[in-house]
């Protein structure tokens, strides 16, 4: 079943194009990666998704993006309501300098989700377990979240992202900042996400693409070239210009 | 003599310049390799004309009055006259030899005019001829060194760090000195008046210690209860309070606004509109508050039945407080601006709202920077003068009403140093002390604010 449905999106800066008709399916509790050259459009894809391009000023979009058979591009949507389903992990690690308890109950207090202390702090604990993060931070709560490593930083902020239970997770190049111990840890995280969670991910590493992803797209130029299982894409694209990309002859 | 000397020096200097230049050139086409740049060779020639021509230029008209005087007055000097007296014994044949003196001319009076005139003019007829043997001289030293082909560009960059080093360490010997001789003055107040009583008195009126003829002797009873600082302390922080009560709010809101809802475009206009407001001149605030604040409250206290002074600390510290909007919604709006925008960015991705960012994540990281910011503008408004001086009075009342009129510490010492005074006097000795009170006082709001803003910085970079 599809999660996500985008039919012709046309995204500008200003009076560049970014992306160019961009039709695709994202199916749920999977993951789905999308791979490109640098500058072909990934991040701005990705942030269609949960109208995050509403921040940049010049930035505008076209088309059609079903979130559960709903067009988030309408006037009406609540965007607040939106961002709370679809979550967000960007590729610098970016916790709150806040203690590591508020930078996770920040969501949470926002929406409204918890009636007492006790069931937020309850909801702060399920999310570091799921990010694998809690038996590092359990006895530092109240340090300031800036002062974890990087890879503990990035897992913050996905526990950030999942402490408001989101049905999508975007994650645009979540290891790109991380050393590869740190990487393997994030990759066996989103294993165990994508049991509950769709999640989208940018990266730009192919190995990365091929052992955590169901599905892979491939852009280039602001072009979707190509988009199909991970097993089809790597083994055997329909496109010479996909062929070319994954084996490293592109250029 | 002075400015002839001074054009002969530059004008060599300028063209020692192209002759050291012209001389590279020559150098190169005798097919022998220069050791630098020819432009090097122009400096090299140019600094040895002008440099020790200006020392000595300097030094000389530095120490030349101070011979004269020696030698004029040398003929005195056996009288066991005061050293005031002595003074006035030089200025009156000071002016007599200028033609401009009008009282009893004495035959001594004339002598030492007229030592006066021949040593000034002897001075500079000679200063006149070294300087231009010295120029001579030097020009050729240098220019014998140069035609050797020796070395020019080290020596040109060694005299460069040497101006430089001059040049800095002359900013640091003025505040230095700046310094200092507040502190000796400051000294020599509290040795007549004891520190406690000007730290902890309570009457500030320092009119009551009137201008004393110098023969007189002084009698440290009389100024009991006259330099007690707390009145003008209270005053300053008073006025000071009522001020960041006005710029505080306003200020930072419209900081975050710029920062965080305007248009890039509005923003680019309206930022240097606000800094422009920064540059007012303070009289200009100064005489709005005094024409047309101060009778505007007193109008409005009169029709509700309130006793409002024309000149309140109301109608300075919010006047103030306008004055240093700019600079609390400037500095703040680059504090926020210097927020990374990933921080926003996770904040909205969460579905939080613009303010409810502003308010849980950006105004938490910029805070310690907006701190800094309000320091800095207290320290502004401890420091500022004319408008307290146009618009709230110039008596040190001790009071905490706004409606009232009252004093801060600089507008006391613009009291005290205006009209006659007298250098040994206490009175004027109390600016002094003032001064430098108010000194440390800014420091350490400045140090402080600064190690703060610091602190934020390396928290981002
Ligand atoms: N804020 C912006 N303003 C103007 N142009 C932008 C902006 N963000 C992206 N672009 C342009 O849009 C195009 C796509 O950018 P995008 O960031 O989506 O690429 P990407 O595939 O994520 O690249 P990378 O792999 O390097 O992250 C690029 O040509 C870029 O220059
Ligand atoms: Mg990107």
């Amino acid at each position: 079943m599809n999660k996500i449905e985008a039919k012709k999106v046309n995204v500008f800066y200003g009076d560049k194009q970014a992306l160019f008709d961009i039709n695709m399916d994202i199916p749920e509790r999977q993951v789905t990666a999308l791979i490109g050259p640098s500058g072909c459009g990934k991040s701005t894809f990705l942030r269609c998704l949960n109208r995050m391009n509403d921040v940049i000023e010049i930035c505008k979009v076209e088309g059609e993006i079903k979130i559960n058979d709903y067009d988030i591009n309408q006037k009406s949507t609540d965007v607040v309501r939106l961002r709370e389903k679809i979550g967000m992990v960007f590729q610098k690690p970016n916790p709150f300098p806040k203690t590591l308890y508020e930078n996770i109950s920040y969501g949470p207090e926002i929406h409204g989700m918890a009636q007492s202390k006790d069931e937020l702090d309850q909801i702060v604990e399920d999310s570091l377990k799921k990010a694998a993060l809690w038996n590092e931070v359990k006895d530092r709560l109240h340090e300031p979240g800036t002062g974890l490593s990087g890879g503990q930083q990035q897992r913050l902020c996905i526990a950030r992202a999942i402490s408001v239970k989101p049905e999508v997770i975007l994650m645009d190049e979540p290891c790109s900042a991380l050393d590869p111990i740190a990487t393997a840890q994030i990759e066996e995280l989103i294993d165990e996400l994508k049991k509950e969670h769709t999640i989208v991910i940018v990266t730009h590493s192919m190995s990365q693409a091929a052992r955590v992803s169901q599905q892979t797209g491939f852009f280039h130029l602001g072009k979707l070239i190509e988009v199909g299982s991970t097993d089809k894409i790597f083994k055997n694209p329909n496109q010479q210009q996909t062929q070319d990309y994954i084996t490293g002859r592109f250029g | 003599m002075n400015s002839v000397i001074f054009l002969t020096i530059v004008l060599l200097a300028l063209s020692s310049y192209f002759f050291g230049r012209k001389k590279a050139f020559a150098i190169r086409s005798s097919n022998t390799r220069l050791t630098a740049l020819p432009k090097f060779y122009g400096y090299y020639l140019s600094i040895w004309c002008a440099a020790p021509a200006f020392i000595i230029f300097s030094l000389w008209s530095i120490f030349e009055p101070t011979v004269v005087k020696y030698v004029v007055l040398q003929s005195f000097s056996d009288q066991g006259l005061l050293e005031g007296e002595l003074n006035l014994i030089f200025e009156k044949a000071k002016s007599l030899s200028r033609g401009q003196f009008s009282g009893e001319i004495t035959t001594a009076l004339q002598a030492a005019a007229d030592k006066y005139a021949s040593l000034r003019s002897t001075a500079s007829a000679s200063k006149a001829v070294i300087i231009l043997c010295l120029l001579i001289a030097s020009i050729a030293y240098a220019y014998n060194r140069l035609s050797k082909n020796n070395r020019t560009r080290e020596p040109v960059e060694i005299f460069l760090q040497w101006l430089f080093f001059f040049a800095s360490l002359a900013a640091i010997l003025t505040t230095v000195g700046i310094v200092f001789s507040l502190l000796f003055q400051t000294i020599e107040f509290f040795k007549i008046i004891p520190f406690f009583d000007y730290l902890f008195g309570m009457h500030w009126y320092p009119a009551k210690a009137f201008v004393r003829d110098a023969s007189e002797a002084l009698d440290p009873s009389m100024y009991s209860d006259t330099f007690g600082a707390v009145p003008v302390f209270a005053g300053t922080f008073f006025i000071a309070f009522i001020a960041m009560c006005v710029a505080i709010p306003v200020g930072l809101l419209s900081g975050i606004y710029l920062a965080e809802y305007a248009s890039k475009k509005f923003r680019q206009f309206a930022k240097p509109i606000v800094e422009i407001l920064a540059g007012i001149p303070t009289v200009v605030y100064g005489f709005f508050a005094a024409l047309t604040v101060g009778p505007f409250l007193k109008d409005i206290g009169t029709a509700v039945g309130l006793d409002v002074s024309a000149e309140s600390a109301l109608a300075a510290g919010a006047v103030m407080g306008v004055m240093i909007i700019p600079f609390v919604s400037s500095l703040s709006d680059d504090v926020i601006n210097s927020v990374p925008q990933n921080l926003r960015d996770g904040s909205y991705a969460m579905g939080a709202t613009k303010s409810e960012t502003i308010k849980r994540v950006i105004f938490p990281a910029a805070l310690p920077g907006i701190v800094g910011a309000i320091l800095l503008a207290v320290s502004r408004a401890i420091g500022e003068t004319m408008i307290v001086v146009m618009a709230s009075g110039l008596a040190a009342n001790l009071t905490f009403n706004p409606l009232e009129s009252t004093s801060t510490i600089t507008a006391q010492i613009v009291v005290i140093l205006i009209g006659d005074q007298q250098f040994e006097d206490p009175k004027t000795q109390a600016a002094f002390a003032l001064g430098l009170t108010l000194f440390v006082v800014t420091l350490i709001l400045n140090v402080i604010a600064l190690s703060i803003v610091k602190k934020y910085r390396e928290k981002y970079d």
